[in-house]
């Protein structure tokens, strides 16, 4: 039970059963399309852009707990954030989860540090990190749909 | 029907022993006895096939059908029993008729390629059913891409069954090539195969039996069956990967133009002029898996040596027992509740994704299959992304199924 709570963590469980900022933005300059092919897991994230700083930041779709706790977590980190401090956050999650570079240090990464169990679970990076991915993709203002195969 | 392994003794199955061939099954994962269940995926090898590769590998391996030397001619024995040993399992009348090929992927493109994609035109329909695999769908969508003809699907029931009226009335003049799955991968349903074969015969259109999920639970006989070409793996039936076949009626096969050419499929080249070689050869470029046509030959082996009307009983008891054991689980839901099944039971659960219970039954040493199965229309059709699978084999248990069940109240308690 022990590696399961690592991974379903409190706060995972809370974000999967009441995502934040989970709706369709109207006003949104951008939108991209996440999919994962291995389980269906399917995001639109929106973006709204002031400059270079993000504005305000959403999402719609369905997946497991992992993918869409992540998501909620990350428009909850990157909200009001620049592009430029969001894509360090992006790496800093990816780091997280595939086990490299934080070395248990994980103070300075807020809630983000929940999802460090992940790394325990290689089938479930992928999973992870969707919502991160197409965020990415978003404000590189790339326009085909990301997917994590 | 009439099978090979009906001669084995009717003595029932022994699954405490059956469990002792397959070493894989001793091992833990997670510190757990692994309970396997995901053997529409791929089943596990008993220690007599994966000896036969080590002592193939060991004493005689050479390449087949060209030496003159001791080994290659030992090898050439092995390899040309293995397919006798396919005929008589299959019930074909000859061995021209059983081509190995990688699976039942590869054998499924062969038929698209060497035979529907040349005698189809511009508006010509191929039938298919809402329940097939990808591999069942995808080839004859490259086929259609090139020549024009148009895909036509049997939609499915809210049981996951194919309605014989639903299919008959698809059958129409324009109708070239029928194909259908034995038995559904993500649902289990099991085909009324014969009578469906019988419809497309009667108004003379070629069928095609995806028959990857029936070979390891049901009896096949190709000849009985009536079906022009069925293709099957021998992963999904305690052989190695990598190896399957495809059975085709003579008639048909010696009037199609080869796959792929190459090494061994040829009688002589030369740069104006090349003979292709006969049949079965004519179909297996290169060299073949010849240590995995081996192994599948000693699958076969082992399958005969079992009580088949009890490997039947059981597989239907495990079935059965899982349903009655979901059904009344709070918030589960089964996918696929045709009369007849085989082999699969597929479920969703209320608010938690399959992937997360795939995870958590992983923690508790159960393999079992999250996803779409290959099979994104049946998802489609039932509105859903994604189910669990627990799909059994001879050395599955109850007990195995039990573990299952704490397995998914450990689930709820994760996911309160």
């Amino acid at each position: 039970m022990s590696d399961l709570r690592s991974l379903y963590q409190e706060v995972i469980l809370d974000h999967n059963k009441n995502p934040r900022n989970f709706r369709v933005m109207e006003d949104a300059d951008r939108s991209l399309e996440g999919y994962n092919p291995l389980c269906g897991d399917r995001y639109v994230i929106y973006v709204r852009m002031d400059g270079d700083t993000i504005e305000d930041v959403s999402f719609t779709g369905s997946g497991c707990a992992i993918s869409k706790a992540s998501a909620s977590v990350m428009s909850a980190l990157v909200k009001k954030k620049t592009k430029e401090e969001a894509l360090r956050l992006f790496s800093q999650f990816h780091d997280l989860v595939t086990g490299h570079g934080v070395g248990g240090n994980e103070e300075g990464l807020g809630k983000m540090a929940v999802f460090a169990g992940v790394s325990e679970f290689p089938a479930r990076v992928k999973c992870a990190s969707l919502a991160w991915h197409t965020l990415k993709a978003v404000l590189e203002r790339q326009t085909t749909a990301v997917s994590t195969e | 029907m009439k099978h090979p392994m009906a001669a084995a003794a009717r003595e029932g199955l022994h699954v405490n022993k059956i469990r002792a061939d397959f070493p894989i099954l001793a091992r833990t994962v997670h510190g757990k006895t692994l309970a396997y269940l995901d053997n529409a995926a791929t089943s596990q090898k008993p220690s007599s096939v994966i000896s036969a590769i080590e002592t193939f590998y060991t004493t005689m391996n050479s390449n087949i059908h060209r030496g003159v030397h001791s080994l290659s001619e030992e090898a050439t024995g092995a390899y040309e029993k293995s397919r006798d040993l396919v005929r008589r399992f299959i019930g074909a009348e000859s061995t021209r008729e059983i081509i190995f090929v990688r699976g039942t992927t590869e054998a499924i493109n062969l038929v698209a390629s060497s035979f529907v994609q040349p005698s189809v035109k511009a508006g010509d329909e191929i039938l298919i059913t809402g329940l097939e695999h990808h591999s069942n769908i995808v080839p004859w969508q490259l086929v259609c891409g090139r020549t024009g003809a148009v895909l036509r699907v049997v939609p499915i029931t809210d049981e996951g069954e194919v309605l014989l009226e639903e299919f008959a009335s698809r059958l129409t003049p324009k109708t070239k090539f029928v194909a259908v799955a034995h038995v559904s991968n993500a649902l289990g349903t099991v085909n009324p195969i014969q009578a469906m074969v019988t419809l497309a015969r009667e108004r003379g259109i070629p069928v095609l039996v995806d028959g990857a999920q029936a070979v390891p639970h049901l009896p096949v006989n190709v000849r009985e069956l009536g079906a022009d070409f069925y293709a099957f793996s021998g992963h999904k039936m305690y052989g190695p990967t990598g190896v399957g076949v495809l059975y085709g009626r003579e008639e048909l096969l010696s009037t199609m133009t080869p796959y792929q050419g190459g090494g061994d499929m040829i009688k002589s080249v030369s740069f104006e002029k090349t003979v292709y070689n006969d049949l079965p050869h004519r179909f297996e470029a290169g060299t073949p898996n010849i240590g995995g046509v081996i192994g599948l030959g000693e699958a076969i082996r082992y399958l005969s040596s079992l009580d088949w009307r009890a490997v039947e009983e059981h597989e239907a008891d495990l079935v059965a027992y899982c349903t009655t054991m979901l059904s009344a689980m709070p918030g589960v839901r089964i996918i696929g509740t045709a009369r007849e099944k085989a082999g699969v039971v597929s479920f969703v659960v209320e608010g938690i994704h399959p992937h997360d219970i795939g995870t958590i039954l992983d923690q508790e040493g159960i393999a079992v299959r999250t996803g779409h199965h290959c099979a994104q229309p049946v998802m489609e059709r039932f509105g859903i992304p994604a189910t669990v699978r627990a799909s059994f084999a001879v050395y599955n248990t109850r007990e195995e199924v039990d573990r299952l069940g704490k397995g998914l109240r450990k689930v709820k308690e994760v996911f309160g």
